[in-house]
């Protein structure tokens, strides 16, 4: 197989797109045959899973590909000189980038780690992003963000110093009471949805069973994906006992696994929601197995993808430590939890989703609160409130709620 | 594919923020061990301390493949995570708070690389030898050391070939064994692996990986000779214990006993559960390798073979992704190949070392080979480094 160059694409290279992802590649086609090799594959891996991007990604994506066709060719070659730089092998340039630009992008990396080229295309891809934001100024907020997350569900007690990364933000409450703390918030997330009504823009993501909340409110749990993990967890258990399968094919399945290998939607309104889940499960180490890193991670991937007016995230008690292979094999688990060790791996989580929040538009007037769940602690940040204060004035989470508006 | 993001990457100078973290390490250092500026490049002559070494020194080298961050080591906020390696083992040593890694940041690879002098460029999750000669062979070549004085006691998953290079001129017959105490302990399961299992974890990285072992692992019945441990005393201590580092160490502590090797490779691995996104893992395989390094440290002194007489290297592979870097997921992986994933540190301690000295210099690890062989006298032709003056 001969070397294909993002000069000979035409609109037949495309024709195992889906039907949107396709039209935009044709659209672009005469900007994609300006682009260095490198850069043409990582533009595809977007732009293939388009009929099932959040409307968000499908906004950026569409700016992305009109500004850089806004370039000239002068322009093109000067903004994208670092990728030019880089080279492929024989061997790398040869695979089929177009219609799998995901294991190709895995290859990819393996090579510029083997060739000391990382460091190249970091600063080439930096050099990129900074031109781009420049031109580009992100998406304005359509109203105040508001981050939620509820951690410690199932301790009874403990001396833990919770938010410490996060009490130099905002105020640490210390005498919350909050006798039905979490419907209290999940109300919250559900008026805010009913309010300002838009296709994933308010998230309620449970590391264990979701409470119901409603269709305007996107909902995403641990529980709920179990059939879903199972599957998958069976998949790579086959790939382990066939004995051919090293940590390339084990990606290279998941790279091409589909919503329904695993039972999760594939058609309609619902594919957008099942590409995503099935991305959770095999994007994410450890999502299969840990239910604090499936939450962490979920949330991570909301923000960063759909990019919500709301999100509020639940930590449940995860599964004790037990040997990895084990764990994905699905024999000999245990159902034993550890819920101190999860109210450790949350309270990480919430500072990793402030800061999530903080790299989307709008992050000035952002609003986040911390509550560990049950207990009298939470955390506030917000434009109106100070920082690195600690309050022991008796408060509810509605009055706070309302302080960090 | 994180760190492939082309979208939300920002800016940052790599010298600037390994300076910042050097820095934040010496600071640190400075309050919590009450070391002065002075002691800073206050090194004594080479010849001064060439005379206090003795004949015939010994070196035990102690990795942590899964890089540990300064957030939970030694900025301000991890101190509590690494009380033996600040109050114990700081005051005896001579710390290097920039150790830069320039290579492949996957735990094997990266690990053949400090063992080879040379940035290896191998496939991480391959079964195959360093490509340059390792540690172990220029030591034996060129000192004429008999097999049992270089060893390795390594985690199963890859590092069945740590021991010895494929280099042509080097290679089968100079290099070390190699002991992976998890695949022991699973071969002598013959009737199941039960009360074990917290022990046989295995890399959280590519967990499903299990690669051909070949080259120069000992098997049990070797094992049996060779550190006088029957089958039925190894599994009796192995459930004892807490993780496979614990079962790394008590391996590497009879080996001391039993057969002394003049050079001793250790690399812990608990800290690489992170890959599970599971952050209380991570800080308790943290403190557990903060332990295991004090114990390792202990067994030194009290080893009449080695007391007196051995120089000790505690060195991450390399580091972790950081929080701000959007392409990473902070601590879970080390994949952006942001300046923090690539900053670690190093202490050194032993006779001729100057004691609670920080060098903030910036430094290589591939610089270890080198300066391990200017302390043990060979002469690592083929490796990168260059020798550390501060210590060789």
């Amino acid at each position: 197989m001969n070397a294909m160059l993002p000069a000979q694409l035409t609109p037949e290279s495309f024709r195992r797109y889906p039907p949107q992802a396709r039209s935009i590649c044709v659209e672009h086609l005469e900007m994609l045959h300006q682009l260095p090799m490198i850069l043409v594959p990582l533009l595809l891996r977007e732009a293939i899973t388009y009929d099932w991007r959040f409307p968000a990604e499908r906004r950026e994506l569409d700016r992305q590909l009109a500004y850089l066709g806004g370039l000239s060719k002068p322009q093109l070659d000067a903004l994208l000189r670092g990728f030019s730089q880089l080279t492929l092998s024989a061997e790398l340039a040869k695979s089929e980038w177009i219609n799998t630009p995901s294991v190709f992008i895995e290859q990819l990396t393996t090579h510029l780690w083997a060739t000391h080229q990382m460091d190249i295309f970091r600063a080439a891809a930096e050099d990129y992003a900074a031109a781009w934001q420049a031109a580009n100024a992100q998406e304005p907020a359509g109203r105040q963000r508001l981050g939620i997350v509820v951690v410690g569900q199932g301790v009874a007690a403990t001396d833990y110093p919770l938010f410490r990364k996060l009490r130099p933000k905002g105020v640490f409450f210390t005498n919350v009471s909050a006798p039905d703390g979490l419907q209290a918030l999940l109300a919250k997330v559900v008026a805010r949805a009913s309010a300002q009504a838009q296709p994933y823009g308010h998230w309620y993501i449970d590391g264990g069973s979701a409470e119901a909340v409603g269709p305007a409110v996107t909902a995403v749990s641990y529980s709920g994906l179990e059939s879903a993990r199972k599957a998958l967890l069976n998949r790579m258990q086959g790939v382990i006992e066939s004995g051919s399968g090293g940590p390339e094919a084990l990606r290279t399945l998941l790279a091409q696994m589909k919503p329904q290998d695993v039972g999760l939607a594939a058609d309609g309104d619902a594919a957008v929601l099942g590409h995503f889940q099935l991305s959770l499960l095999t994007e994410g180490s450890g999502t299969q197995i840990f239910s604090t890193t499936f939450a962490q991670w979920a949330a991570r991937e909301a923000l960063r993808r759909a990019q919500p007016a709301t999100v509020l995230v639940r930590f449940a008690p995860r599964q004790r430590q037990q040997p990895m292979n084990e764990l994905l094999s699905g024999k000999h688990v245990s159902n034993e939890l550890d819920p101190e060790g999860s109210l450790v791996d949350a309270d990480m989580a919430a500072y990793y989703t402030w800061l999530n929040q903080q790299r989307l538009s709008g992050a000035d007037q952002a609003a986040f609160l911390g509550w560990f769940e049950n207990h009298n602690q939470a955390i506030a940040i917000g434009p109106s409130l100070p920082h690195g204060t600690v309050s022991s004035e008796p408060a509810t989470l509605e009055q706070i709620l309302t302080w960090i508006s | 594919m994180e760190g492939m993001q082309l979208r939300d990457l920002k800016t940052a100078s790599s010298e600037e923020v390994s300076a910042a973290v050097a820095r934040s390490r010496r600071e640190f250092l400075w309050a919590a061990a009450g070391v002065t500026a002075g002691s800073l490049f206050s090194f004594a002559p080479r010849v001064l301390r060439a005379a206090a070494l003795r004949p015939e020194p010994k070196a035990v080298v102690v990795t942590f493949g899964g890089g540990a961050r300064d957030e939970e080591t030694f900025a301000p906020e991890g101190q509590e995570n690494i009380p033996n390696l600040v109050q114990t083992l700081f005051p005896q040593s001579t710390f290097f708070a920039q150790v830069i890694n320039k290579g492949i940041l996957g735990h094997y690879v990266a690990t053949a690389s400090l063992a080879t002098g040379v940035y290896e460029t191998f496939n991480n999750f391959a079964a195959v030898s360093p490509h340059n000669p390792t540690v172990f062979e220029y030591f034996r070549k060129d000192l004429h050391r008999r097999a049992n004085d270089a060893w390795v006691v390594a985690p199963s998953n890859g590092f069945n070939r740590i021991g010895e290079s494929d280099h042509r001129s080097y290679g089968e017959g100079f290099g070390a064994g190699v002991i992976l105490p998890k695949h022991l302990l699973a071969s002598s399961m013959s009737g199941g692996t039960t009360g074990y299992d917290h022990l046989l974890r295995d890399s959280y990285e590519a967990p499903f990986y299990t690669p051909e072992l070949a080259g120069n692992e000992v098997e049990m019945q070797k094992l049996k000779e060779l550190l006088k441990l029957s089958v039925e005393d190894f599994s009796a201590h192995a459930r004892s214990l807490a993780s496979p580092d614990e079962l790394s160490v008590y391996i590497a502590r009879r080996l001391m006993r039993e057969v002394a090797p003049s050079l001793l490779w250790i690399t812990l691995h608990d800290i690489d559960i992170a890959h599970s996104g599971a952050y209380s893992m991570y800080i308790e395989g943290i403190r557990r390798s903060d332990r295991l390094c004090v114990e390792i440290w202990t067994a030194i002194q009290s080893e009449p073979e080695y007391a007196g007489r051995t120089t000790m290297f505690i060195l991450p592979d390399f580091g972790r992704d950081s929080d701000t870097d959007p392409g990473g997921n902070g601590f879970q992986h080390h994949r952006t190949g942001d300046p923090l994933s690539r900053t670690t540190w190093m202490m050194a301690l032993g006779p001729g070392i100057r004691k609670g000295v920080v060098v903030d210099r910036p430094v290589e690890s591939i610089d270890l080979v080198p300066t391990l062989g200017s302390l043990l006298g060979f002469h690592p032709r083929f490796a990168q480094g260059k020798a550390l003056p501060e210590i060789a």
